[in-house]
């Protein structure tokens, strides 16, 4: 095997060469997932205890399936990732485009305006999301589904400005001879907005939607202020079941949705990745 | 050569583009015949871009009127014209193959299946790329691209077609090669081409004729040889080629001769022909490097005299300073008496003629009467 920590020569910014660096950034990644790897390694221990390793088993992720508390609030949190990024899709592609394309009076405030709620801190948003619903008298006693709507409407808020700013960053390198070339073939503003125009986002579309989507699936805090008695979702089911010794149980619902959480992620990496500049 | 015909199928009356205060396009009329491949030449920030986007329909005039073939289409988007573009960055849609990139634009010309497929890949032969229908852009090279451009604009049949800066994205041996291919297409579909470009050679080795602009106005319109020989004024003859520049006096005037006699350059200048002009008037002259002779100078020898002009006419002293080879002429920086600075070129026309002439040889510098061109300012 190929000894990473063999010296080579290096030139002044061949970081990646340097042994001192190297190190650093062995021990910056064990900082990091360290936590992660004890939490999946013990969801498959076979041990009513969380601190002693008594073998391999899969029965916790069994009884996560078995569990109907458990259940209820992962579908939840689905239904509600669903209809949150759908909303946000729209919005934040509408707000994205717009952006790119137009020059209006205040459009400086909007932009700004946008990213907060990706920059205010959560917990503000939660409480200012709770002292809405109670303000407006936001019915808390709706049947399922429509008992999802509070946490619905608080993730879009949160969830679209992120779909806006991956699109527009998406837009910037597209070249606007295409939307003309179209409109000179004799395209509509329509057709060359659909035909041209569309295309050139969908990756952008599709990162923002996974984006939204993980970001709706793991939110804590806004769904915990937003939430009504009786609607659990994930992250508030497993922080419920904390409380209580149920041991590997939490570690395997945690660990998928981990594993949602990766593919989603990865998947959006991957379209958010420019492809060869060609123009 | 393409039919040329003297039937107007553009007209562009009195056109002004202003943005803000800034006339971007400055009152510009003319008119380009059906079947020529004219050019739009000036350098950046001229108009010409401008203009051409008027004519496309992206641009709407503030004042004047455009015409094709005899329909004021001023206020008519680019979708409705009779006109395609190919653009300067190619603007291949990435997304479609190649195909469908050609065949875009008949979806909305209401043409059949069928012959839609014959129509595109009968452009496609026309630019040689018929091989390539499968391909996507990104698998290709920028001439390739260009060429799609091409064929995607053609099979539209469209009265004209617009060539945005078509080939200053190429590399130079490409460029050169595109020049031939561009003049023999334009001829083969007998379509209307207008090119904008920057490069005075590609106008000048592509056009019909070419329009100079300059800060929005119509300098000269004319076909390239007399825009080179023949330049109205100072603008043109500096922006095409190179010239030596000389401002003077009207000193004789007479039906069939000129003299301008020109402090600046030290020496009087002889026209063969008759100018117009008031005697004294203060005027400018062009003289082109390769127009002047040089002949070895030794201190004592006899005063050169040009057999078309009088003894003390077109003959100057001067010593070579700078040399520029470029293997087929060579370039030389010719300081006169009074250190005024000439440019002089010179054919090589056998493997040892650059040796003629090296740093520091005195010359004389000759010209004939027929050289100078008297400008307008």
């Amino acid at each position: 095997m190929k000894n990473i920590f063999k010296r080579e020569p290096r030139a002044p910014l061949e970081y990646t060469k340097s042994l001192r660096l190297r190190a650093w950034i062995l021990g910056v990644l064990i900082f990091l997932y360290t936590p992660l790897f004890i939490l999946i390694a013990f969801s498959f221990n076979d041990s009513k205890r969380m601190i002693e390793w008594k073998g391999f088993t899969l029965k916790w992720y069994q009884k996560v399936f078995e569990n109907d508390g458990i259940r209820e609030a992962l579908a939840n949190s689905i239904l509600i990732a669903i209809a949150c990024t759908l909303v946000s899709v729209i919005l934040g592609t509408l707000i994205g485009f717009v952006l790119w394309r137009f020059k209006f009076p205040m459009k400086g405030i909007l932009e700004s305006g946008l990213n907060l709620p990706i920059v205010v801190p959560e917990i503000c948003m939660g409480v200012g999301v709770l002292m809405f619903f109670s303000k407006i008298h936001w019915p808390n006693d709706l049947p399922w589904p429509l008992n999802l709507a509070q946490i619905t409407i608080a993730h879009i808020t949160f969830a679209f400005p992120f779909v806006a700013v991956v699109v527009r960053a998406r837009l910037e390198n597209f070249n606007q001879e295409l939307e003309s070339a179209a409109l000179d073939l004799g395209a509509s503003q329509w057709r060359a907005f659909m035909d041209i125009i569309v295309p050139h986002m969908a990756p952008g579309i599709i990162a923002g939607a996974l984006l939204a989507f993980t970001l709706s699936l793991d939110d804590f805090v806004i769904t915990f202020f937003a939430s009504g008695p009786g609607t659990v979702t994930f992250p508030i089911k497993v922080y419920s079941m904390v409380r209580f010794p149920n041991g590997g149980l939490i570690n395997a619902a945690s660990t998928i949705i981990i594993v949602l959480t990766i593919i989603a992620t990865v998947i959006a990496m991957r379209l958010q990745e420019q492809p060869k500049k060609n123009t | 050569m393409a039919e040329v015909s003297d039937e107007t199928i553009i007209k562009i009356e009195n056109v002004t583009k202003r943005f803000g205060k800034v006339a971007a396009v400055d009152d510009v009329s003319l008119e380009i015949k059906r079947g020529e491949f004219f050019a739009l030449l000036g350098p950046s920030g001229c108009g010409k871009t401008t203009l051409l986007r008027m004519l496309a329909g992206f641009e709407v005039p503030t004042e004047g009127k455009i015409y094709i073939d005899g329909v004021d289409v001023s206020n008519i988007p680019p979708n409705k014209r009779p006109i395609n573009t190919v653009f300067q960055s190619y603007a291949v849609f990435p997304h479609m193959s190649v195909f469908d990139n050609v065949a875009y634009g008949l979806k909305f010309d209401n043409v059949p299946k069928t012959e839609q497929y014959s129509r595109v890949m009968a452009a496609l032969a026309d630019v040689k790329l018929e091989h390539l229908a499968d391909r996507k852009p990104d698998q290709m090279s920028g001439g390739q691209r260009q060429r799609v451009a091409l064929a995607r604009a053609l099979v539209k049949r469209p009265k004209v077609l617009l060539l945005d800066e078509p080939l200053s994205a190429l590399d130079a041996k490409l460029r050169e090669a595109m020049r031939f291919e561009l003049t023999a297409l334009q001829e083969k579909v007998g379509i209307t081409f207008i090119m904008v470009t920057h490069d005075q050679d590609e106008a000048l080795a592509m056009a019909c004729r070419c329009a100079v602009m300059d800060r929005g106005r119509l300098m000269q319109l004319a076909t390239p040889s007399s825009l080179y020989e023949f330049p109205s004024n100072k603008f043109v003859a500096d922006f095409i080629g190179s010239v030596n520049l000389f401002e003077g006096k009207l000193v004789v005037d007479e039906p069939d001769h000129a003299v301008i006699e020109s402090e600046e350059m030290g020496g009087k200048i002889y026209f063969d022909h008759g100018v117009s002009g008031a005697s004294g008037e203060s005027m400018w002259v062009g003289i082109r490097p390769e127009k002047i002779e040089l002949i070895k100078r030794v201190e004592g020898g006899p005063r050169p005299v040009m057999e078309d002009a009088p003894e003390d006419c077109n003959v100057l002293k001067g010593t070579i300073k700078q040399i520029s080879y470029l293997g087929s002429e060579s370039i030389y920086e010719v300081v006169l008496e009074n250190g005024r600075k000439m440019q002089v070129s010179r054919p090589n026309l056998s493997r040892w003629d650059q040796e003629d002439f090296t740093w520091d040889d005195n010359v004389w510098l000759c010209f004939h009467g027929d050289s100078p061109v008297l400008l307008q300012n």
